[in-house]
């Protein structure tokens, strides 16, 4: 069928399924967008800004477990899309960001809005295209969604010249992709998985290290039935919380740097670890001599340059988590006694009753951590909650019941602030029955403060519960304990006035001052089903505790929250 | 642990910036690069890279399998048992006397390959480490200037 490039990307789209596009046009896409105008079968939202469209992309993609699509512009349109890219390339999200260039003649000659996209982009996407002719473009949309969506998931730009779009062409979209130079692995040797099985049944103390991978290969059931099988001790990283479930006896907790004390000493004196799509990030291992010193390792990965990268491994096993737990289970259901860990769980038991997650609630202030318990009493698995970057992530990632997969989004790889938002949008599009929430702190809220419009346009009822400390909160926290509390750049004090800013946008604004006002507020938000902020004025210098100071060894916790 | 010396070939797909993608991954990733080489392997639409690296065992693995992860390489090879060869050319000014320097070049497989007016252009290919030598012993007839190709191999 003869059609311009447009009408190809359009097309594209639509044989792909996409539902929803964000993004933001200007001269180098302007083809396109004409030819978005002209079709009703996908829907496009104007984001303020192209970093929030390709945030809103990546929540959606996180939320729905399908590939995000986001279209920019060139130059400028392209470079504030790059932070998105970034983000999502850490995080292992599949998205495609379309990018308009300046023409094929113009390119190299730092023509009016020219940047090398693909230059700019290369370290950020799992792969990245310019389009050098029409004839190949369905073919590259073609490789864009599936290099996205397969395999390890990444961001794929495809960087389309003006002309290309203008040009008419012959559209034949291919049926599938074949590209000899990429076979992802997905199996798992079935002899190195027996292997991994054969050493699960020998230990006596193993734990489960559950990452992000687990929720994007759509494991998570697979995994709860694995430690139910076994009665294996689990611990999630930052990405994976919700896989177990938040009442699951077997979840110790979040590990790491802000992981609670058995979780953190489960990873240290385990005798096996059993990754399941995690990295072994340093914000998890601390400091590598001292991790994990008594542990074999299995390493379950789809990537296999993510196996042995950081610590040796001793079963090494390249696929997809959902395939290899699903060959586990049955090996694993006629091999293993349950009962052989028993010390071992009564000995995490005690350390989590030693050490409980906890803080000292109080009368006079809103301790940030209460909000979330809060929120998390008023809404559970009713809300899907986003975050952006600092305390505020922390807490929600440690004191919210987080209970299902995808549940729980927020940029961990790259720590972006300015992602919650823009990704709460994402993910309210994709999960319109359900409640979502933006838990956000007065620094990174501003960082895409615009999106307000855009959710008010639309009527994306996403609710940013904003715990408001007057402070670049984490920085401030760093300052206090490593740098002699010299707060430099770090007090916010001179603020915005919320509700108006809210309100001057077409949204709702709360101001909350007392326990009793915020669970009222809450409500009203959800009642009112409009884009809002409810800024909770929270203790000013409240800590994330526990916290394992940067390069420190995994069991050397700061612990106790002391009155100031 | 002990950095090695590693060379790697890695067949990519002969297509734009597949170079920039290799060589951008370790810059950014902050692996060396001793010398890299590459041109289009006949009848076919894949190029051979010869990558000359250094690094402990840990980052050499890391290397082999992020230039894998490259969507356009088909193929990485460690080379262990290979036949590796390097090319040189030197050239001298006039005033050197021809038959030392062809005799020079005769010891190591090389040539004369050019006399001009103002110069004289020799060559040799051979291993790296005899390479060096033939670099060294050139020096006592004043080299004007020393291109030296990078490496290839073959695995035996």
């Amino acid at each position: 069928m003869k059609m311009s490039g447009a009408q190809m990307v359009c097309e594209a789209i639509i044989a792909e399924g996409v539902d929803t596009v964000f993004g933001y046009p200007g001269g180098a896409i302007m083809n396109v967008y004409d030819e978005i105008y002209k079709q009703n079968s996908f829907r496009h939202i104007l984001t303020r800004h192209e970093q929030a469209a390709v945030h809103a992309a990546d929540g959606y993609a996180r939320a729905t477990g399908k590939v995000g699509v986001a279209m920019v512009t060139s130059g400028p349109g392209f470079t504030n899309a790059v932070t998105g890219l970034a983000t999502a390339y850490a995080d292992s999200i599949p998205l495609v960001v379309i990018s308009g260039q300046v023409p094929l003649s113009l390119i190299g000659t730092d023509g009016f809005q020219e940047v090398d996209a693909v230059g700019i982009s290369r370290a950020c996407t799992k792969h990245n295209y310019l389009v050098k002719s029409i004839e190949e473009l369905p073919r590259i949309m073609k490789e864009a969604f599936y290099i996205a969506a397969s395999g390890r998931p990444g961001p794929v730009l495809v960087d389309i010249p003006k002309d290309i779009t203008g040009e008419i062409g012959t559209f034949d979209y291919p049926e599938s992709v074949d590209l000899p130079t990429y076979k992802p692995r997905s199996k798992g040797n079935d002899r190195q998985i027996k292997k991994a099985v054969e050493a699960i049944v020998a230990s006596k103390k193993p734990v489960l290290y559950i990452g992000g991978g687990t929720v994007l290969s759509g494991a998570a059931m697979l995994v709860r039935e694995l430690a139910k099988i076994a009665r294996i001790p689990a611990v999630e990283t930052l990405m994976a919380r919700g896989v177990m479930g938040a009442d699951n006896p077997l979840l110790l907790g979040m590990v790491g740097m802000h992981g609670n004390y058995a979780s953190n000493m489960a990873m240290s004196e385990a005798d096996l670890i059993i990754s399941l799509g995690a990295r072994f990030d340093d914000r998890v291992t601390g400091k590598l001599s001292e991790f994990a010193r008594y542990a074999d390792v299995i390493h379950v990965d789809v990537d296999p340059a993510n196996i042995g990268k950081i610590v040796d491994v001793d079963y090494p096993i390249v696929g997809d988590v959902k395939r290899v737990v699903e060959k586990m289970l049955p090996i694993l259901a006629e091999k293993v006694d349950p009962d052989r860990y028993q010390v071992w769980r009564d000995i995490l038991a005690r350390y989590n009753e030693l050490h409980p997650l906890s803080y000292n609630d109080s009368e006079e202030s809103i301790k940030p951590q209460w909000v979330i318990e809060k929120i998390g009493s008023m809404l559970g698995s009713r809300a899907i909650i986003t975050s952006d970057v600092g305390q505020h992530q922390m807490w929600a990632a440690q004191f919210y019941p987080f209970d299902q997969p995808r549940q729980w989004i927020n940029s961990g790889g790259l720590g972006t602030m300015g992602y919650g938002f823009p990704a709460a949008i994402g993910a309210k599009v994709g999960n319109p029955d359900k409640i979502v929430v933006n838990i956000t702190g007065d620094g990174s809220i501003l960082m895409n403060v615009q999106e307000l419009v855009t959710a008010a346009e639309n009527g994306i009822a996403v609710i940013n519960v904003i715990l408001n400390n007057h402070f670049l909160g984490m920085v401030r926290q760093w300052q206090t304990f490593f740098y002699d509390k010299r707060y430099s750049q770090t007090d916010l004090s001179y603020q915005p006035e919320w509700k108006k800013l809210a309100e001057a946008c077409g949204g709702a604004g709360f101001d909350v001052t007392n326990k009793e006002e915020f669970e009222k507020a809450l409500e009203e938000a959800i009642e009112r089903d409009i884009v809002c902020f409810v800024n909770v004025a929270v203790d000013r210098f409240e800590n994330v505790l526990p916290m394992v100071p940067a390069g420190g060894a995994l069991y050397n916790m700061l612990l106790e929250h002391k009155d100031k | 642990m002990e950095k090695v010396r590693r060379v790697i070939s890695v067949i990519v797909a002969n297509e734009a910036q597949v170079l920039a993608r290799v060589s951008g991954l370790f810059a950014g990733r902050g692996y060396n690069i001793d010398s890299l080489t590459v041109a289009p392997i006949p009848d076919s639409n894949l190029s051979h890279m010869t990558i000359v690296t250094r690094g402990n065992k840990r980052v050499i693995e890391q290397i082999t399998k992020q230039l894998h992860k490259l969507i356009p390489t088909f193929k990485v090879i460690e080379h262990e048992e290979m036949v590796e060869k390097e090319m040189v050319l030197i050239k001298f000014p006039i005033e050197e006397r021809l038959a030392d320097i062809q005799a020079m070049c005769s010891a190591y497989n090389g040539a004369i390959v050019n006399v001009g007016k103002s110069m004289i252009i020799a060559m040799a290919a051979d291993e790296p480490g005899r390479i060096e030598h033939f670099i060294e012993a050139s020096k006592r007839f004043k080299p004007l200037e020393i291109v030296r190709s990078g490496v290839v191999a073959m695995e035996r």
